[in-house]
């Protein structure tokens, strides 16, 4: 009890589990703007790439947030390191609310969160070499490691599986795989406390992407890194995060730990996801399908209620009409949260498949009434 | 040893059935750093109606493979030897004139990016109406008409009114089908489809994967189907080619290469990638050292840089004569049958989870 | 589309009030009485008196100028008679009409830039495509290495070599001169044919290389490979499918080079003596002659704005992507 009076920031939080969240979004916004009109331009629209998105990230934690393009998965990654300015929503870091900070209020919290990028390719300034490109982030923040900045990057290099003598190498003489590795040497060079990584291993070949996920891995573990891990690999999801967020147009639709997410979702499109994965297993076409019709619709208009309901095989008025909030339903495990109305059975086999593809199902149809 | 290493160059017996075949492809492009040998002694056969899956990293010249195939290289600038005998007519001799009357008629393709693959000035219905007209002499109106059937056959919604829209107005996945519709209209026997689902979403990836396997079973379209992703390939393929740096490394039936694969490239590729039902608790083993510059093979095998097993064989070999593949189910290494069977059992299938 | 033509216009209008307006007051600065200008030699107070009220010079500088502005849309009197809409004012010194001098001049310049226009398009882009279709022969070569000496050329230094040659050594061809095409088309075209070969040149070379590039670029789009993978003829996909992406660059290279090529129709004009609207234009500043200049100036940069939506109408044309956008 006098715990609660001396520690007021632990209020509110004994629901949520493991302690304090290191960073917590909740409602978070980002409405990229249209103009357009006649005789002066106006806003005439938004995408809503992110729209009321709700995520807490425990300290040392890897969360995986998975969605197909257009989902706001990477602007969400963007708005958490604050390369992108929210339009609404609040982002609270640490218990300090950044969403609007300015550089200077944002400076000390910089070098907390780190982002590692998507294309290995263009992220590394071509003219720099990788001593310079991993060593400048401690420039900027006026940080002096004993034994120097150099002795540092050298070690940074070691611990990202590259050879210290290539300090004054420039990027194009490393391969992708290479590449990337600078640029979670980049990143870890400020000894942050929380990596955004979007897409880190999607550009590069297959072979490779399991070095990078497994110095990913080992930086984690070792170091206590919290990670958001952002990709559209379900399989690299599971493998990487203790917990996933599954996104849709804009909103978490569904999120939960790993083992409820990946064995017992409740949200039908998180069971369309899972579905749609395929194995390299021969003997995994058994596995039940289902098949939405259709692509995601666009953010600019997105559908009303639940946006899924436009591919959904369950919607009803009610999902029209009516935003599914994001809650826990019954028989799921605490921190299991899903968004919908009609929530499918804890199982991924449901027996029969789901064919809502139009030219799918009348080809089959033609097949199975010509047998 | 001997019976394997004149395989390369003398012609496989081919089966009746085989409708693609091709002979001991290499195929080279002049640029300024030197030559690149982006193929070099390729053969396989597609028999009709059945799906050959060609598995391969960038650079591993699958798509090369397959522009030479239809003839889209540039002859300035590369040059493609061996044999292509499709139907009984060799294409790899075959004057331009011969090719247009084959491509988009006899054999299609489906490239992998829809957006940047249909032409952004023209609309969807004439670039689909355009081939047949070609190909058939059909008039406009015939050409109109039929493309409308194979809009609403692969599934595009409205296809009278999407004829006349544009390929920007149409979504990734539609595109896509847009794609296929064209490259089905004038009913070919061969479809090569060039990693056709890379670019889409999850869920639009299998919705287009089985249209392909649905169109398939109407047509009877032999497929080659290029990806470089193994889940994709267990679902689409009959049998699976894996290249290496412009090799094949290993055939055989894709249920014969996924479970019981022989090649070290194919145990690194099945072990370095993580599975939906796979076991957590088992690291991933990356293959390590990246892919090799075709500008500068290594000698011998081009993967023994990057392979755990070189030890195993006697007298270096693998570093200084290349290893043959034979017909068949069959693995270009010279590891000998039972080391390949012990390291298998032994040491990946227990990573496989 | 409409509304984007209406804004186009709207800022067109705009864009021309910016420019009268600063011509005006820039000119304004010059310590000079205008009304001694316009008077001549051997002009008597008075007589300055009554040209300054003729012509307003003894209202306050706004006034002038709104009587200006106002003068284009609805017309003005003067003392010397009604000049009509558009009026653009008097020449200080011809007192002729200023929208009487720009019209007589008109259709020379007009002759020069459009010819040469349609010379070097036409020659820069066919042999811009004949390069890029015989790529790595030795046609490309000579077409390129051509192209690559003929840009380098000046009209003040090319035109005086070929007058040298054509006119004054061999006698081929009488000095260029201005016959009007409603009299005599042929000799209309002939007296311009060495200022257009001239203008063309140089500009014939840059679009020779632009084109040429442009294709080499366009032949390498996925879609047109797709359309080759589908069996369409190399001519078809050459034309159909390449040529339509070059377009694009081809114009928007275009739409700059306009206003050079206006430019350029005033180096010629000095050059080969011609009395067209560059030179009207020189002159009448080199005079101080105020309305003349106001009037060149907002004429010219009419035509320029007018071209700038043209070439962005033909963006909408040539690309469906700009045009429902």
């Amino acid at each position: 009890m006098s715990k609660n009076v001396t520690l007021p920031h632990q209020q509110g939080s004994t629901d949520a589990g493991p302690g304090e969240p290191l960073l917590s979004v909740e409602g978070l916004e980002k409405h990229f703007p249209i103009y357009g009109g006649f005789p002066f331009r106006k806003q005439v629209g938004a995408v809503k790439a992110v729209d009321g998105v709700d995520l807490q990230i425990y300290p040392g934690e890897a969360l995986g947030v998975v969605g197909e393009s257009g989902c706001g998965k990477s602007t969400t990654g963007r708005l958490v390191t604050r390369l992108l300015e929210p339009t609404g929503g609040k982002i609270t870091y640490a218990g300090q609310d950044i969403t609007h900070a300015g550089r200077k209020q944002l400076a000390p919290i910089r070098s907390e969160i780190q982002m590692i990028f998507q294309d290995p390719f263009s992220s590394l300034n071509p003219r720099q070499t990788v001593g310079t490109i991993i060593k400048s982030p401690m420039e900027v923040n006026g940080i002096n490691p004993p034994g120097g900045r150099e002795t540092r990057v050298r070690e940074l290099l070691e611990t990202v599986g590259l050879n210290p003598e290539h300090y004054n190498r420039f990027p194009h003489e490393f391969s992708g795989g290479q590449r990337q590795r600078i640029g979670v040497a980049r990143a870890l060079a400020l000894e942050p406390k929380l990596i955004v990584a979007d897409e880190p291993v999607s550009a590069l070949d297959v072979s490779i992407q399991a070095q990078v996920v497994n110095l990913l891995q080992k930086v984690q573990s070792e170091l206590g890194i919290a990670f958001m891990f952002i990709a559209h690999d379900l399989a690299i999801v599971r493998h990487f995060s203790q917990r996933v967020a599954v996104m849709y147009l804009g909103k978490v639709v569904e999120v939960a730990d790993r083992d409820s997410l990946y064995t017992r979702p409740r949200h039908p499109y998180t069971h369309a996801l899972l579905s749609a994965v395929p194995e390299a297993d021969v003997d995994s076409a058994k596995k039940d399908r289902i098949r939405l019709s259709g692509d995601v619709p666009s953010p600019i208009m997105p559908p009303s209620g639940c946006r899924f309901r436009t591919r959904c095989w369950k919607a009803t008025e009610k999902c029209a009409s009516e935003d599914p909030p994001l809650v826990q339903i019954s028989g799921n495990r605490e921190g299991h949260l899903t968004a919908c109305h009609f929530p499918e059975e804890p199982t991924l086999s449901r027996g029969k498949d789901v064919v809502l593809d139009p030219a799918l199902a009348a080809l089959e149809d033609g097949h199975t009434a010509k047998d | 040893m001997t019976t394997l290493t004149k395989t390369e160059d003398t012609p496989a017996p081919t089966g009746p059935e085989a409708f693609l075949s091709v002979r001991d492809l290499r195929v080279r492009f002049s640029t300024e750093d030197g030559v690149v040998n982006a193929v070099s002694g390729l053969s396989f056969d597609v028999e009709r109606g059945k799906t050959l899956g060609i598995v391969g990293e960038s650079g591993s010249g699958k798509s090369v493979t397959n522009l030479a195939v239809l003839g889209l290289h540039n002859p300035k600038s590369s040059a493609v030897e061996g044999e292509i005998i499709l139907d009984g007519q060799e294409l790899v001799s075959a004057s331009e004139k011969e090719m247009e009357k084959i491509r988009g008629n006899k054999a299609a393709m489906i490239f992998q990016d829809p957006l940047t693959a249909l032409s952004p000035y023209y609309t969807v219905g004439r670039q689909i109406a355009e081939p047949f007209m070609k190909h058939t002499g059909a008039s406009k109106k015939e050409a109109k008409a039929r493309a409308i059937e194979m809009l609403d056959k692969v599934g595009i919604p409205q296809p009278a009114t999407r004829f006349n829209d544009y390929p920007h107005q149409f979504s990734g996945g539609m595109r896509q089908r847009a794609m296929i519709a064209m490259a089905l209209i004038c009913d070919p026997d061969l479809l090569i489809a060039d990693e056709p689902t890379t670019a889409l979403d999850v869920t639009v990836q299998a919705q287009i994967l089985d249209l392909l396997k649905d169109l398939q079973q109407e047509f009877g379209s032999a497929i080659i189907f290029i990806t470089h992703d193994l889940g994709v390939i267990a679902n689409m393929a009959d049998d699976l080619l894996v290249m290496y740096g412009g090799r094949a490394v290993e055939r055989g039936s894709v249920r014969e290469v996924l479970q019981t694969p022989k090649h070290p490239y194919t145990w690194g590729l099945l072990s370095s990638m993580p599975r939906l039902g796979g076991d957590l608790d088992e690291p991933l083993v990356p293959i390590p050292g990246s892919p090799p510059s075709l500008l500068n093979p290594p000698p011998g095998c081009a993967f023994h840089p990057r392979c755990a097993f070189t030890d195993e064989v006697n007298g270096g070999l693998c570093s200084s004569e290349k290893p043959l593949l034979a017909t068949g189910r069959a693995a270009a290494c010279h590891l000998s049958a039972e080391q390949k069977q012990t390291i298998f059992i032994d040491q990946i299938k227990p990573r496989l989870g | 589309m409409l509304q984007f033509l209406l804004r186009r216009l709207t800022g067109a209008v705009v864009i021309m009030f910016l420019i009268g307006a600063f011509t005006f007051f820039l000119f304004y600065t010059i310590p000079q009485d205008f009304a001694e200008l316009a008077c001549g030699k051997n002009c008597s107070p008075q007589s300055i008196a009554v040209i300054r009220e003729n012509l307003g010079l003894d209202k306050p500088i706004t006034t002038q100028f709104w009587e200006f502005m106002g003068g284009i849309l609805t017309g003005r009197d003067f003392a010397t008679g009604h000049c009509p809409a558009p009026c653009l004012g008097v020449s200080f010194e011809t007192s002729e009409f200023v929208w009487a001098s720009i019209i007589d001049r008109f259709p020379l310049t007009l002759s020069l830039t459009v010819g040469g226009l349609v010379i070097f398009l036409v020659l820069g882009l066919g042999s811009g495509l004949l390069a890029a279709w015989k790529r790595g022969t030795w046609v490309d070569k000579l077409v390129s290495s051509t192209s690559m000496v003929l840009s380098s050329f000046q009209i003040y230094f090319l035109g005086p070599i070929v007058l040298g040659i054509f006119v004054y050594s061999t006698g081929w061809l009488e000095n260029p001169k201005y016959v009007p095409f409603t009299e005599n088309p042929a000799a209309w075209a002939l007296g311009l044919l060495i200022p257009w070969a001239v203008m063309a040149t140089i500009f014939t070379a840059q679009y020779t290389r632009m084109a040429r590039s442009t294709m080499i670029e366009q032949l390498q789009e996925e879609h047109v490979r797709t359309a080759r993978a589908k069996g369409m003829k190399q001519g078809y996909v050459f034309f159909r499918y390449a040529w339509r992406g070059s377009l694009t660059p081809i114009v928007t290279i275009l739409g700059m080079d306009l206003s050079g090529l206006l430019a350029g129709a005033v180096v010629t004009e000095f050059t080969f003596d011609l009395a067209g609207i560059g030179r009207l234009a020189v002159n009448s500043s080199l005079s101080k002659d105020l309305p003349l200049t106001m009037g060149v100036m907002l004429f010219g940069a009419f035509f320029i704005l007018i071209l700038n939506i043209i070439v962005d109408l033909a963006y909408a044309y040539i690309d469906p992507r700009v045009r429902l956008a």
